[in-house]
């Protein structure tokens, strides 16, 4: 999940008969379906949780490109290099796309930017792991844009209209980025040598719980989820969206002839879901809370990149400035 | 960023449609507003025509105003083709 | 012709022999040209990716990237099936002379080669090589070669594109504020002793002008210094001299110090895994 752990600054949920008349209209539009857009009246929560989750979920798309771009320069044919060049920049496609339905909530995204640099603000855990080989391209493909679509293909019918219009666009751009993913581990398993499938194995190793705990903890330990479930900001549990994900992911595992490195991973066949081991919340709460093995590498290079080019931006707004009272 | 205003962003995606609201972009100033909305939201082929407003100059009709802006239009069923009832002889129409 | 038929073995032994040495014709020097330069100011744009000075600039570097590798995956799969076709072999293609040349057989302009630096840098060097590039592509959309014709008409589109951003941001950079002007300012005094390779001509591009394949180089020159002078001038930028001092040697394989880094990184896999036929 991009946006994890999405705090809703309430701590129990009202009735309908609790509220009073606007939040009540507000819940109905919600209840019908009907999409709430930025003008309508939305309580502070709502706002202030969306805010939260679309920034996130958008820091996420932008330090997402980091692991990614590290191996941009190293791409072993130019096709490779084509596609990944081509994914990446849809991933910062997809930041701009969130950061602009945020902005419609009367967020800033400088701000909000700033929230991410100075470490206030979270985003996917998955990215704080580093990429190691050359079929990381194809993990990060397969596992996390395939745990990010089961992710987001609900929230499509996200109850905040223009949030969900930027997931329609994402959902559509991202179907060539599992594709592509998967492709690259294929490819290397049936045709590369042992040097190629041992790289594939040894990246499946490092992702495989990492992907699994990119949709945040248990239904158990999600204090938040009741409220954003209501809200329909969040329209499955983070534990059934992890079984979807399981469920569809095993049967490309094999089919790649690899293994996950999970003893418990078996298929049941009375609930003809797989089973698997237990996952180690400890390491995700240390990575989320800035102990993952990147994360200050990460940080370091979004600040940076931002930092160096504030003459840049700078000098665009003086020229247009200047040119303004040319042409006055 | 900083100082780099709001665009709305509006792409005519075939000869014929309307532009269509598709998001926003920050830019300097306009020609650059272009341009990044071009890289930004045409990357598969999806546009011919780009305007680009900036988004202070826009001016919504709020909400609280819908009934009267949108509700008198509900009843003038005759605005809409299905109104009109034709003999089956007449054929499409 | 021995040394040929030994060459028509497998793909292994292909990246340990110098095949560009053994596959002179102005034409396949010349594709060279071509498609290194783009290859190399490609990958000068893949060492860009998260470092923009803004998101919106991160989309625009990797769209220039992509049209870049994009018109050096052509240039290169063309001089590919030429070199195939003098050693009678087909196990060349534009992939083995990306990453299984070492730079001597580089032919690649050198100011593409040059370091990222500031964003001054990358666009003062983008700019230099925008206005000679379209220039160039102009001509080559009329060579009598149709297949270079067909490659450079597509090429000059985004070319033309890529020209009209890195003006504008020179000019937005010269006559920006006082730091961005002295920072424009210096990376074109740094970059312009790599210009005289640009309106440098040889015997191969005499032998392409004979044959019909490229524009006479007197156009080209006027039509660059053109583009430079306008928009140096809207820049509010001194223009360097043009009989100033010159770096030459790109052309025939005599590089700077940093094209060898930049192949090191880029070749890095194809070169530690050789027995890999397929990625």
């Amino acid at each position: 999940m991009y946006a994890q752990l999405v705090e809703t600054g309430t701590s129990k949920l009202k009735s309908l008969d609790e509220m009073g008349p606007e939040e009540r209209q507000f819940q109905e539009r919600i209840n019908d379906e009907i999409k709430i857009e930025p003008k309508n009246w939305m309580p502070d929560a709502y706002r202030k949780t969306l805010v939260r989750q679309i920034s996130q979920h958008a820091h996420s798309e932008i330090v997402g490109m980091l692991p990614e771009g590290n191996w941009l320069t190293r791409a072993p044919t130019l096709k490779r290099k084509l596609q990944l060049m081509a994914k990446i920049q849809d991933e910062a496609g997809h930041g701009l796309y969130l950061y602009s339905a945020m902005e419609t909530l009367g967020a800033d995204r400088d701000e909000e930017i700033d929230k991410l640099h100075d470490g206030r603000a979270k985003y996917s855990s998955i990215f704080n792991y580093p990429t190691l080989n050359w079929a990381d391209m194809g993990t990060i493909g397969w596992l996390v844009d395939g745990a990010a679509i089961v992710n987001q293909v609900p929230l499509q019918r996200t109850s905040y209209g223009p949030y969900a219009r930027a997931m329609i666009r994402v959902c559509k751009e991202e179907s060539f980025h599992q594709r592509q993913g998967y492709q690259i581990l294929l490819t290397m398993m049936q045709e590369g040598t042992d040097d190629q499938k041992a790289m594939v194995q040894d990246s499946i190793n490092r992702f495989w719980w990492p992907s699994l705990m990119m949709f945040g903890p248990s239904d158990e330990n999600s204090p938040n989820s009741a409220q954003s479930m209501v809200w329909k900001i969040k329209r499955h549990s983070n534990d059934e969206l992890r079984q979807r994900f399981l469920d569809q992911t095993v049967p490309q595992l094999e089919l790649l002839g690899c293994t996950a490195p999970d003893p418990d991973l078996k298929y049941n066949q009375e609930t003809g879901h797989y089973e698997f081991g237990e996952i180690d919340w400890q390491e995700f709460f240390d990575v989320v809370k800035g102990n993952g093995p990147c994360n200050r590498e990460r940080i370091e290079a979004r600040r940076s990149a931002i930092d160096n080019g504030a003459w840049v931006r700078e000098a665009a707004v003086a020229y247009a400035a200047k040119r303004q009272r040319k042409a006055a | 960023m900083a100082d780099w205003p709001l665009f709305e962003v509006f792409i005519r995606s075939k000869h014929g449609l309307n532009h269509k609201h598709v998001g926003s972009v920050h830019a300097a100033d306009r020609s650059m507003a272009i341009e990044n909305a071009r890289e930004l939201y045409t990357r598969r082929n999806e546009g011919v025509s780009i305007w680009i407003i900036p988004a202070s100059e826009i001016t919504a009709s709020s909400p609280d105003e819908k009934e009267p802006l949108f509700d008198p239009s509900n009843d003038k069923v005759y605005r809409h083709a299905s109104f009109y009832k034709l003999p089956k002889e007449v054929g499409h129409m | 012709m021995q040394n040929v038929a030994k060459q028509n073995t497998t793909q292994k032994n292909m990246a340990h022999q110098n095949i560009a040495q053994k596959t002179q014709t102005p034409l396949i020097d010349y594709l060279l040209r071509l498609g290194d330069s783009a290859l190399v100011l490609g990958q000068r744009h893949a060492q860009l990716c998260g470092k923009a000075p803004a998101l919106e600039e991160e989309m625009a570097l990797m769209n220039v990237g992509l049209d870049l590798f994009g018109q050096a995956r052509n240039w290169l799969g063309y001089a590919a099936e030429l070199m195939a076709a003098e050693l009678m072999t087909g196990k060349i293609d534009a992939d083995h002379l990306a990453f299984r040349r070492d730079a001597q057989d580089f032919r690649n302009l050198l100011i593409v080669e040059q370091p990222n630096g500031d964003f001054a840098d990358i666009m003062g060097r983008q700019f230099l090589f925008d206005a000679w590039h379209v220039h160039l592509l102009d001509g080559l959309a009329q060579s009598s070669d149709p297949r270079i014709a067909e490659v450079a008409a597509k090429s000059l589109k985004e070319a033309t594109y890529h020209l009209r951003r890195s003006s504008e941001w020179v000019i937005r950079l010269g006559d920006g504020t006082e730091e961005s002007h002295t920072r424009m300012q210096r990376a074109l005094d740094n970059l312009w002793q790599f210009t005289g390779e640009l309106v440098q001509f040889d015997e191969i591009d005499q032998a392409m002008l004979e044959a019909g394949i490229a524009p006479a180089p007197e156009t080209l020159v006027t039509r660059w210094k053109a583009t430079v002078e306008e928009v140096l001038e809207e820049a509010t930028l001194e223009r360097p001299s043009y009989d100033a001092w010159m770096y030459t040697g790109g052309k025939v394989g005599h590089h700077t110090e940093h094209l060898g880094f930049l192949l090191a990184e880029m070749q890095y896999l194809p070169r530690t895994y050789p027995d890999a036929t397929v990625w």
